[in-house]
């Protein structure tokens, strides 16, 4: 009896201590990032460019081309979500196949490595597509489209976080009670109607989350955009969606990789991971309260 | 007034299978055929509902034209591969080219044809025409050397950085992150739930290309410092980054699926007696098998796929050992350093294709089987009974 006691603490100890290993980690990476890169934290470096050849100066086309890439994908992933959602739970029957072939096409897409993401921009979007519009519309061998840039690099990151926009969308949508829809119904709205006055407006919570978790999610893949649109160095801001751009998970990547001076960048490379990682931080914290917030409504 | 009732009842019948018999069905007017006779606002009404639900079933299908389109263009770029001579050495004989030619002219008909078969033909291939088959010969040697005089396509070295990376990984993952699912779902309390979840979230949240950086400028130095490895960068340090990025995974997984097991099973084994300790162990964790095998699998499948970890702790040194201290180049770091430098449509560009392929066919296997494996065991399990 005693014997098993022992053994029941020893058990309890060692599930005990492997929850204190995650959490002494996470507690260390996290400290590591925030201590070595809140010195070099300031309001010049976040508005400034880069300077003397990348070992000076900001990081505020990064941040600019991060803005514009989250903002490009959002536009086309979080309607198209959205209406995925609407169908899968509103149009579609429990048994209708073409639900269950997207449901699952939603599964694979959500489960592709972020790389082979990248891999499709390049073979589809920029070859395709790209070099399509380019020999149909712009003169002989001029490249506008058919190359890497900040549509293309939008496009692919869209297609990669339709899944956490479409999840999310769902999740709310099942939080509007069913007594709301009937009572639209009952007074004459068509299916549609009560879509877009009862179903939409009570799940908005939801589609917000979604956008804000696809935004966060858009934001540290690095992965999809490395050869669909992000730029190492520009000298100016992208004004056209035809323009590469900086981006700040790629400025990390490569300056602590393939910048000639890694050692002396060890600042502006720690800020721009701090940065990174707390804009991440700020999206997917709003994110867990706006949903918390939906989770208490559906209990009530 | 007589029409509107009708949309209602179809509505209500489609979205909610589980509608218990529709009290609305005996109130509702049969249907009238007096379309034409409805004003035009109603008509309207009627005609935007149609459309509205033709372009959301549109729209909905766009997730599944982009599988579709995604396997396609993968394969398209990657098929080249065996249809080209330049991979291989001189020697090549054309009619060898042709019947080759041949042999896959199938796979190109239908390339949404699972890549495993275009592998296994492969194998045959190498098996059969070894001499003649340079091309695929080329991609079973022990040399990754694409940027050269002559450059060899090994993709050896790169299967045995992508395995020994994801194996080390999962490896460091899976203990931890179970045994720490097992303690939140049975042995923790309150307040050590509420720390550790939202912690797991904060690792979930973490930007890889976070954890690449810290592996590479910390974890490094660290490692080498205190074990006094030769390479700063080696396969251990990137199995070790990457057990940070599948830890969340396992542990959601395997925390569900814990506490998805009915109460009934652990208020049985604690009436008969049984510590909690032993519920936890004896019970608990075997019936939650099938969760947490799915849970290892997805692990596997992150692991398998990840590439800025790698990309940046790693060392990317294409080596075949077995040494896990030295460095690896991965699958997936080889197409994120390599692309975007290689010309379009040079063999070295469709052989990243056909890595890319493999990532995707591995990744898209392991995830169908953990989805089939979860349902068909784990919710069979406690809702046929």
């Amino acid at each position: 009896m005693v014997k098993n006691k022992l053994l029941g603490n020893i058990v309890i100890a060692v599930t005990a201590v492997s929850a204190l290993i995650i959490l002494i980690v996470v507690g260390f990476v996290m400290l590591n990032i925030i201590i070595g890169g809140w010195d070099q934290l300031s309001w010049e470096f976040l508005t400034g460019a880069p300077r003397d050849g990348m070992t000076e100066g900001g990081i505020f086309p990064a941040i600019v081309g991060t803005f514009f890439l989250v903002v490009f994908m959002s536009i086309v992933g979080v309607p198209v979500g959205t209406v995925t959602a609407i169908y899968l739970s509103e149009y579609a029957g429990q048994q209708s196949r073409l639900a269950r072939m997207i449901r699952f096409a939603v599964n694979t897409l959500a489960g592709v490595p972020a790389i082979v993401f990248g891999l499709f921009g390049l073979g589809f979007f920029i070859q395709f597509v790209g070099s399509g519009i380019d020999s149909l519309f712009t003169g002989e061998g001029e490249l506008v489209w058919g190359q890497p840039n900040l549509l293309w690099a939008s496009l692919t990151m869209a297609l990669l976080t339709l899944p956490v926009v479409i999840v999310s969308v769902e999740e709310a949508i099942k939080t509007v009670p069913r007594e709301l829809r009937e009572a639209s119904l009952a007074l004459g709205s068509t299916k549609w109607e009560t879509i877009k006055k009862v179903v939409l407006p009570g799940s908005m919570t939801g589609i917000f989350t979604g956008g804000i978790l696809a935004v966060s999610r858009g934001a540290g893949e690095v992965a999809p955009i490395l050869f669909t649109g992000a730029a190492y160095f520009l000298p100016k801001l992208p004004d056209d969606l035809s323009d590469q751009f900086m981006e700040l998970g790629y400025h990390v990547y490569i300056m602590s990789t393939q910048s000639p001076n890694v050692e002396e960048t060890r600042g502006i490379q720690y800020a721009t991971t701090l940065v990174l990682l707390l804009l991440t931080f700020l999206l997917n914290f709003s994110a867990i309260f706006l949903r918390y917030r939906l989770r208490k409504r559906t209990i009530k | 007034m007589t029409e509107k009732p009708i949309t209602n009842q179809a509505f209500i019948s489609m979205s909610s299978g589980n509608l218990k018999e529709p009290a609305v069905k005996s109130t509702t007017p049969v249907f009238s055929e007096n379309n034409s006779r409805s004003p035009w606002f109603e008509r309207k009404r009627r005609f935007s509902d149609a459309m509205a639900e033709r372009v959301i079933k549109a729209t909905a299908f766009i997730s599944l034209a982009f599988i579709g389109l995604i396997i396609f263009f993968i394969f398209k770029e990657a098929l080249p591969v065996f249809q080209s001579t330049e991979t291989g050495r001189d020697h090549q004989d054309s009619t060898v080219v042709v019947e080759q030619q041949e042999t896959y002219g199938d796979d190109i008909s239908g390339v949404s044809e699972s890549m495993g078969a275009v592998e296994d033909r492969a194998g045959q291939m190498t098996m059969m025409d070894y001499k003649d088959e340079v091309t695929i010969r080329g991609l079973f040697t022990e040399i990754w050397q694409p940027i050269s005089e002559q450059p060899k396509y090994g993709l050896l070295p790169l299967f045995a950085g992508t395995a020994k990376i994801t194996i080390l990984g999962v490896l460091i993952a899976a203990p931890i992150a179970i045994l720490s699912a097992l303690f939140t779902a049975m042995f923790a309390p309150k307040w050590a739930k509420e720390i550790l979840k939202p912690c797991i979230e904060i690792l979930a949240g973490i930007p890889s290309v976070v954890i690449g950086f810290f592996a590479l400028i910390v974890l490094a130095s660290l490692i080498q410092n205190f074990f006094g490895f030769e390479y700063r960068l080696n396969a251990f340090v990137g199995g070790l980054a990457m057990s940070l990025a599948v830890i969340p995974i396992i542990y959601t997984i395997t925390e569900d699926s814990l506490t998805a097991i009915p109460k009934t099973y652990m208020e049985a084994s604690l009436a008969l007696g049984v510590s909690k300790w032993q519920t936890a162990l004896f019970v608990i964790l075997p019936a939650a098998t099938p969760g947490i095998f799915a849970a290892i699998l997805l692990g596997v499948g992150r692991a398998f796929g990840e590439t800025m970890i790698v990309l940046m702790a790693t060392g990317n040194a294409a080596l075949l050992s077995w040494n896990i201290f030295e460095p690896v180049r991965t699958m997936s770091a080889t197409i994120g350093s390599e692309m975007a430098e290689v010309v379009f449509g040079e063999p070295h560009y469709h052989v990243l294709f056909l890595i890319g392929a493999i990532l995707f066919v591995f990744t898209f296997t392991l995830n169908a089987v953990a989805e089939l494996w979860v349902r068909k065991f784990l919710l069979k399990k406690f809702r046929g009974s």
